[in-house]
């Protein structure tokens, strides 16, 4: 693999259209919404007003009453005739049903779900279901929920507490004695998420003709024909999921599976199609589709040159109610947990909390942004505190280019990486000096400014080892992903995507990684989104993997398509293969390369002349291919060390801010950013995920947030309230790409979804720490609100 | 339940005829009624943009107007972006070769909202750019390749013409 590829490519890493462009520019794309099946049914959802309630009872005789309402289903129906939906930790006693049984846990909290003829009738029928409630105390500190042992979230669980993990890697106690400075700090990661502007939605169709629950989803998760049908009791191949449903935005959080499982138990009782759309206040109150909400306590041992020895990390995160795959984003972090830094040694205390608010579900980056944040935080710290340039601090610690791969101190190890040339890149792309000219220039002149420096790791493709780590019962060692090709008799390809879509581009990743391995235009290629029953196997797109796992997977179906060309033109050349040579379809006797055989004789041959085919060759030219991850597979060793994910891309982010003395407010002014995901494979592709997800990033740092009342009230439930950022708060960022190839994927590509999302929080609360520096103040939690800003400006202080 | 109301809305060029509840909006007429399913819900309360349409010629959000509203007016949805035989037009060319886009759910008011601004503007400034969409919200791309696919569009606009 050579550091810059490219001269021997055709169409990896070269522009080309993003084929799924044309269904969206026209209107013609099929979202969930957009499925309208004959006698289709719809939900209303109705809502517990308080955080946490005893249920005493439930009267729908008024709103069954009402012209065109055909049911009103209740948890207790559903505990009766469903099980409780599993989300992987050894929890048994933290019960998740879609509808409250008993009590409910969260503000919004759905309690019941009116069905009716149209989705109007079934709102109105939704606000005549009667519930009495018992008001109950709710827990909302995750601080308090943590030490609380009366006021439960879950009181048949004993405690508040789901997972509390501590690892210890390497001489942590020892690193800190001899390093000759110490300090700590605390960060808090504000409860944000992705918040898709589509929001969830689900039909289902119980087909009784052949025992089949067709299911059309606005979904992206692994798992989820899994969960419904172990949730629902049918058999697996009972669920056929259709994945050729456009998802309307997702990064992580597209996991409606309560939504579900209630449109599918209701569509097999009422035989009939049953639909559920979240409205947006749905969507933000109850979809279940909270992020991170973390409390970050750190120590750092250091020496005076700013060589960082050991950290020792405590992370409390509040999962709330219902936990999802929540707890699971504290581990992803284990893989990176010294970033792109020679640390020696670090101790990791995990802890997820249960409180009275709306579930936490993954995250763009599963947990690494927030971790980022702190690690990213201390360097600045240690570089503050021995008054070293920050750039020049974190080159000292970082990783060299020569040293990989490179194991950290929790056994990840890193493939492939040049973060100083990348990082030089992104100041170059700043104009570093000049724009320390203008910071200063505008310092002069009264104003408060700042440059921020903030880099990240990217892990990609993980093996879902790190539920092992949390629940030493779930022997999962392996998270693969299968591709298929098949080739028709007229010689034309088509690829087969396991899974469904949100914007990653899937299709023009298969038909361009086909295209450059069979040697055919992408453009001739058709790429098809298989349902469930019928697709290769997958694990979804998460975790930043697609490029490499489906990428990789695609690439040794396509040489398993060769191999066979290879011995059909063998045969029929009567030549043996290592004369022969394969050039864009066709094959060539190497040293007369006027016999050979083309690629649409070999297509015919394969599919109808049997008589020219070698002895014993299966008929047809089709090929699947399941690609492991690399480097995994294997449980942690006895010291929790373990190799998570194979990937590990790398960008620096430099900002530029500006912030208002008067209101506090933060206006990024300038924005770079280097970023190396090894190959490219669609250029357009990765360079969008880079700045959307530094987009999604500018958000978690300075506005988006889940609020949430001391009483358990939730205060963020409309857009106007969220806070997104729009094209006022994102600059035109100056963006530069590196390559370093990986060695462990087929054309040496990374990740490339979540890292933008990664390094910007963390760069922009360096840029706005630094603009504060000169008044004296520091701010330590996300989002950077303007009245946090101008509190402390005002001689207030900040409690994270 | 209140009756029936009988409308007539002229959508991309097209009279639809229909008989709406006075409450439904016009973004639920347009997708339930009239078919037209490129127009998308996202906020509900006017913050997204992502319902926008051309509504006699200045554009609106569809998820806070009545259908009934729209009786006797003209509406031009992303469908109606396209060139008679179907083909992309000129703006929808660019935002694929720009590629502003990745889950495509917000582009459809993305483009309505920057139709608008070329049908007014043929040269406009990065700051014109920003003003016409900065009601319409995007959670993917972070809006830089929407911006260069918007001047893509107008630089192309502006040769067609010479």
């Amino acid at each position: 693999m050579n550091e810059h590829p490219g001269a021997n490519l055709k169409f990896v890493s070269r522009k080309r259209r993003v084929r799924e462009d044309k269904r969206f520019v026209t209107g013609t794309a099929v979202f969930a919404q957009d499925v309208n099946l004959p006698n289709m049914k719809h939900c209303a959802v109705v809502q517990s007003p308080y955080p946490r309630a005893k249920i005493l009872s439930i009267d729908a005789s008024l709103a069954l009453a009402m012209e065109g309402v055909r049911y009103v289903l209740t948890g207790d129906e559903f505990r009766a005739n469903a099980n409780d939906m599993k989300f992987g930790l050894n929890t048994p006693e933290v019960k998740w049903y879609p509808l409250a049984v008993d009590m409910t846990r969260y503000a919004g909290e759905w309690v019941a779900v009116v069905v009716a003829d149209d989705p109007y009738t079934a709102e109105d029928a939704a606000e005549l279901v009667e519930v009495d409630y018992e008001a109950l105390k709710p827990i909302i500190d995750p601080e308090q929920a943590y030490e609380e042992k009366d006021r439960l979230v879950h009181p048949a669980h004993g405690s508040n507490v789901l997972y509390d993990g501590h690892f210890y890697w390497g001489t942590v106690d020892e690193d800190f004695v001899a390093a000759e400075e110490r300090l700590s700090y605390r960060v808090r990661w504000g409860r944000s998420s992705t918040v898709p502007i589509e929001t969830f939605g689900v039909v289902a169709r119980w087909d009784e003709a052949v025992d089949i629950l067709d299911v059309w989803a606005s979904i992206q998760m692994p798992n989820y024909v899994e969960l419904l049908a172990a949730t629902l009791r049918i058999p697996l191949n009972c669920v056929r999921l259709h994945q050729d449903v456009d998802v309307g935005g997702s990064y992580g959080v597209k996991r409606g599976i309560k939504h579900s499982v209630i449109v599918g138990y209701l569509s097999r009782l009422l035989r009939a199609p049953v639909r559920m759309i979240e409205d947006r206040l749905i969507n933000m109150a109850s979809g279940d589709a909270h992020g991170p909400d973390r409390i970050f306590d750190t120590q750092v041992a250091f020496n005076r040159d700013g060589k960082i020895l050991s950290l020792k990390i405590r992370a409390l995160d509040d999962a709330g109610a219902y936990p999802g795959r929540a707890p699971f984003q504290l581990a992803k972090p284990i893989s990176a947990i010294v970033g792109p830094y020679k640390i020696n040694s670090v101790q990791y205390d995990a802890i997820s909390v249960l409180t009275n608010k709306t579930g936490q579900v993954p995250v763009r980056g599963f947990g690494q942004s927030p971790t980022n944040y702190m690690i990213e935080t201390a360097v600045d710290k240690v570089a503050r505190h021995l008054n070293l340039d920050r750039i020049e601090v974190r080159r000292r610690n970082f990783i060299n280019h020569d040293e990989f791969p490179y194991q950290i101190p929790s056994g990840s190890k890193y493939d492939s990486g040049d973060y100083h040339t990348v990082l030089q890149k992104a100041l170059d792309a700043a104009n570093y000096d000049e724009l320390i000219n203008r910071r200063d220039a505008a310092r002069a002149e009264g104003r408060l400014a700042g440059i921020g420096i903030g880099t990240c790791l990217e892990p990609g493709g993980g093996n879902n080892i790190f539920e092992y780590l949390m629940n030493p019962s779930a022997e999962i060692t392996t998270f693969s992903e299968g591709a298929e090709i098949r080739v028709d008799p007229d010689g034309l390809v088509t690829g087969v995507v396991g899974t469904t879509t949100s914007g990653q581009g899937h299709e023009t990743l298969v038909a361009t990684i086909i295209g450059e391995e069979l040697g055919i235009d992408p453009d001739d290629i058709r790429v098809v989104h298989a349902d469930s029953l019928n697709a290769p196997i997958t694990r979804s797109p998460v975790a930043s993997r697609m490029a490499i796992m489906l990428g990789s997977s695609t690439a040794a179906a396509a040489q398993k398509i060769i191999a066979k060309a290879m011995k059909i033109a063998a045969y029929n050349l009567q030549e043996p293969e290592d004369d022969l040579e394969y050039v864009d379809g066709s094959v060539f006797v190497r040293r007369d390369p006027v016999r050979k055989l083309t690629w649409r004789e070999i297509c015919f041959i394969a599919h109808k002349a049997y008589h020219k085919m070698p002895d014993d060759m299966e008929p047809g030219l089709q090929a699947q291919h399941v690609f492991q991850v690399p480097g995994g597979g294997q449980l942690p060793d006895e010291s929790q060390r373990v190799q998570i994910y194979p990937c590990f891309s790398f960008q620096a982010h430099i900002p530029y801010v500006e912030i208002d003395p008067g209101t506090g407010h933060v206006k990024i002014l300038d924005y770079a950013i280097g970023h190396d995901c090894g190959t490219m494979i669609n250029p357009d592709i990765v360079r969008g995920m880079v700045i959307g997800g530094l987009a999604h990033g500018i958000g978690a740092a300075l506005y988006e947030k889940f609020a949430y009342r001391p009483d358990g009230q939730f205060e963020s439930a409309t857009f106007a309230d969220y806070l997104m950022p729009s094209v006022y708060e994102v600059p035109m960022v100056k963006d530069v790409d590196h390559c370093t190839p990986s060695p462990l994927t087929s054309h040496g590509q990374k990740g490339s979804g979540e890292g933008g999302y990664l390094g910007a929080p963390a760069a922009i609360a360096s840029a706005v720490n630094d603009a504060l520096h000169p008044m004296g103040v520091s701010i330590h939690e996300l989002p950077m609100r303007s009245y946090l800003i101008e509190n402390l400006l005002n001689g207030g202080k900040t409690d994270p | 339940m209140t009756d029936a109301i009988h409308i007539h809305v002229s959508i991309n060029g097209n009279t639809v005829t229909d008989s709406v509840i006075p409450r439904m909006t016009l973004l639920d007429f347009l997708r339930y009624k009239a078919g037209m399913t490129g127009t998308h819900a996202g906020c509900e309360h006017g913050v997204c943009g992502a319902c926008s349409v051309i509504f006699d010629g200045d554009p609106v959000r569809s998820c806070s107007l009545l259908a009934v509203q729209a009786n006797g007016k003209s509406v031009m949805t992303v469908e109606g972006l396209s060139n008679a035989d179907g083909t992309p037009g000129t703006l929808q060319e660019a935002f694929q070769d720009a590629h502003a886009m990745q889950c495509g759910y917000c582009i459809p008011g993305m483009l309505v909202s920057a139709h608008a601004l070329l049908a007014r503007n043929a040269d406009p400034s990065l700051e014109d750019i920003k003003e016409a969409i900065g009601g319409n919200i995007c959670r993917c791309t972070g809006y830089v390749q929407i911006i260069e696919a918007i001047q893509l569009a107008a630089t192309r606009l502006r040769e067609a013409l010479k």
